[in-house]
């Protein structure tokens, strides 16, 4: 199929397509199908997105930090965590490394403790962050030197969680992918199915339509355009009221988690608009496809 | 034109015709007559391309029949005329639009439609019933817009098939005078009818030829008609 012939296909000629009946139940069918399918995709779609950036940022902010953790006697944390620092601040591949304060820490332990957490009067382990830089961290060797020079301290790469942190957006990412797949396969069933039904309801004008001396193409033609078009505005509803509904979620906050981060950021709001084309097209297919077969099996 | 040789025709275990041959020369007119379920249908469709021959060998233009892919025998349609018994009309469209069906699926522009159609309708009475459907009809009415469908696109043959079947006297004797007309235009016809009151009203207008279908074969008429 050319160019040429899909435009054929799909530019409007009003007496052309007054050749099928313009009402009947696969009328509404593809249009509530095509709305419904859209409105999943929508949400799909926004799952993805917004897996897909939780990745990103788990595993970017998280690839170039680690943490090492002094756990000491009281009496020896002070001097453990100023070695600890030295040491970091002569390995190559060290941006920074600064010790968290006081309030840091209780800030990282209110949510589970409260914020009155009398830190002072508790053995709670001195945490320094380090952020990488070039030409990268040789963990391995500043554990050796960190187990012989600093003997509380305890380095944590965040590699042990952050992987599968990251593989489970990732795989989240992939679910919502995989979910407009089974979208699309399913709305192009289910235009084919009606596609079918309304070329076997209309057998009888296909008939008259060959007695006077009608090609396959132009009777293809006019039950492609008429589902084509259908499920381009009941996707095109869909989408709408998809959105909506996205809009509606609660914005993304720390309380809330990941699941009120769904929604579309940026250029990601414009990508809707591409459902119901896809719509569209899924339906041309299903339908020609479906036209074709029909037409060869009522020669 | 459309040439017939030793064409048989079987319909599950039953011969309907049997090693039949038919030749229908440009501007010649026909009748073809026999009685209820001797074939006449069967043969018309033969000759349009309904309905292909189980052995023998079908021609229409030079080409033949049996070899035609769809694209081509819609085009051979668009060179032969039918005007079915039951008219075969969209219910859901108007006179007008079922009609210009043809100029319709020929791709022809809207402009000569719309003259064409107008002329066409006024020339077999319907044109002032552009806007009626099929259903809102009269018999007479739907067999004058089925040959106007028939001839719109000034196609070389016109077959009709008992376009007398449902129509009073009058109503028979003036389609009939339109079927001669189209003949005197150099249009081959070909009527199948078992009416032969009408063949014989068609003698004084028409140099006709008639032929009969009898025992799954065709023979042409003699003068008992």
């Amino acid at each position: 199929m050319n160019k040429g012939t899909i435009r054929s296909m799909l530019v409007r000629d009003k007496r052309a397509d007054r050749v099928v009946p313009p009402s009947g139940y696969t009328a509404q069918l593809t249009l509530f199908v095509s709305g419904a399918m859209a409105f999943l995709a929508v949400f799909a779609l926004a799952l993805s997105l917004a897996s897909g950036r939780l990745a990103d940022r788990w595993a970017s902010e998280l690839a170039g930090a680690a943490t090492l953790r002094i756990n000491a006697p009281a009496e020896q944390l002070s001097a453990q965590t100023e070695a600890a620092l030295t040491v970091l601040t002569q390995t190559p591949g060290v941006a920074s490394a600064r010790a968290l304060t006081a309030e840091e820490q209780v800030a990282l332990l209110s949510p589970w403790f409260g914020p009155d957490l009398p830190l002072d009067t508790l053995p709670i382990p001195q945490l320094i962050e380090i952020i990488e830089g070039e030409p990268g961290l040789d963990t391995a060797g500043l554990r050796l030197r960190l187990g012989a020079e600093v003997p509380g301290a305890v380095l944590d790469d965040h590699s042990r969680w952050r992987e599968p942190l990251v593989e489970a957006a990732n795989s989240l990412r992939r679910l919502g992918w995989v979910s407009i797949l089974l979208i699309g396969g399913a709305t192009a069933a289910m235009i084919t199915l009606a596609a079918n039904a309304s070329l076997a309801a209309n057998a009888q004008i296909i008939e008259v339509l060959r007695l006077v001396g009608a090609r396959d193409r132009f009777i293809a033609s006019a039950f492609v355009r008429r589902f084509t078009y259908r499920a381009f505005f009941g996707a095109l509803v869909g989408v709408l009221f998809g959105m909506t509904g996205v809009l509606l979620l609660p914005e993304a906050s720390v309380e809330g988690g990941f699941l009120t981060g769904l929604g579309f950021q940026g250029v990601g709001w414009l990508l809707p608009a591409l459902i119901p084309l896809l719509g569209a097209a899924v339906a041309f297919l299903a339908t020609w496809t479906a036209a074709v077969r029909k037409l060869k099996e009522l020669s | 034109m459309i040439e017939l040789e030793n064409v048989s025709y079987t319909y599950g275990d039953g011969e309907l015709l049997s090693d039949v041959s038919l030749q229908l020369r440009p501007g010649s007119f026909h009748f073809l007559t026999g009685p209820s379920g001797a074939g006449k249908t069967t043969l018309l469709k033969l000759c349009y391309g309904a309905l292909l021959a189980t052995s023998g060998r079908m021609t229409a233009f030079g080409q033949d029949i049996a070899r035609l892919d769809r694209d081509q025998m819609a085009l051979l349609r668009r060179r032969i005329g039918v005007v079915h018994q039951d008219c075969r009309f969209l219910d859901h469209m108007t006179l007008a639009e079922n009609v210009a069906l043809p100029l319709m699926v020929s791709g022809k522009g809207e402009n000569a439609q719309k003259e064409d159609l107008l002329e066409l309708l006024n020339w077999v009475g319907l044109g002032t019933r552009l806007d009626a459907l099929p259903p809102e009809l009269s018999g007479g009415e739907r067999q004058r817009a089925a040959l106007a469908r028939a001839v719109i696109l000034s196609p070389d043959v016109v077959l009709a098939d008992e376009p007398t079947g449902n129509v009073d006297w009058e109503m028979s004797q003036r389609l009939l005078r339109l079927l001669v007309e189209l003949n005197k235009m150099g249009k081959t016809v070909l009527i199948a009818t078992h009416d032969l009151s009408l063949i014989r009203a068609a003698k004084s207008q028409v140099q006709a030829r008639v032929l009969r279908i009898s025992q799954r074969q065709i023979q042409l008429a003699g003068a008992d008609l």
